[in-house]
């Protein structure tokens, strides 16, 4: 899983039925320090997670089609999966 | 998943079996102000994108979950056609 920032929400009329109804945000991956740490991607949101929110986002499909429990063929790789209050580093 | 910039069509007369059929697009995969992140790449299309669309894609296994039938030999689809990202400074 990745610690991330919710960047913006996004939306699209047209899109595999999969994600009909769902919540789709732009994340940003972050490092311990909370800055910015790679590229931003795309996910859907299973907390209610707003902009700004730091989160944990799980980014593996099995993980996914466990918790949508919408069977086995569910295209949707990565999906936020909890809000973090705080996080705490050795140094 | 990631967002991406539809650059052109990719035609291939001879592919591997299940992917008779398929719409193969080039895409430029992109960050949330539409600035090019990584290489091109060519991908299946499930939303009848076109040229120009900002659309987001889903990568490795799951890209063949969004194909049907779905046990084919595919590492990234366009699983949807993106309308808008409410980010400061994106792509309209």
């Amino acid at each position: 899983m990745k610690c991330c920032r919710v960047v913006g929400p996004m939306w699209a009329t047209v899109k595999h039925p999969a994600f009909a109804g769902r919540t789709l945000f732009v994340v940003q991956p972050l490092d311990e320090r909370g800055t910015d740490a790679g590229a931003s991607f795309v996910a859907i949101d299973h907390v209610q997670a707003g902009v700004g929110d730091k989160v944990l986002v799980l980014t593996e499909g099995n993980g996914v089609r466990q918790i949508l429990k919408m069977g086995d063929q569910v295209p949707i790789r990565s999906i936020i999966v909890g809000i973090v209050d705080h996080v705490e580093t050795g140094a | 998943m990631y967002l991406g910039i539809v650059k052109g069509t990719v035609v291939a007369d001879r592919k591997a079996s299940g992917l008779e059929g398929t719409k193969l697009l080039l895409v430029q995969p992109v960050d949330e102000h539409g600035a090019p992140v990584g290489d091109v790449q060519a991908a299946v299309d499930r939303v009848q994108a076109g040229v120009g669309d900002l659309v987001y894609l889903v990568g490795s296994r799951e890209a063949a979950l969004a194909c049907d039938p779905w046990f084919v030999p595919v590492d990234a689809a366009i699983v949807g056609i993106v309308d808008g990202v409410d980010v400061p400074g994106a792509r309209p």
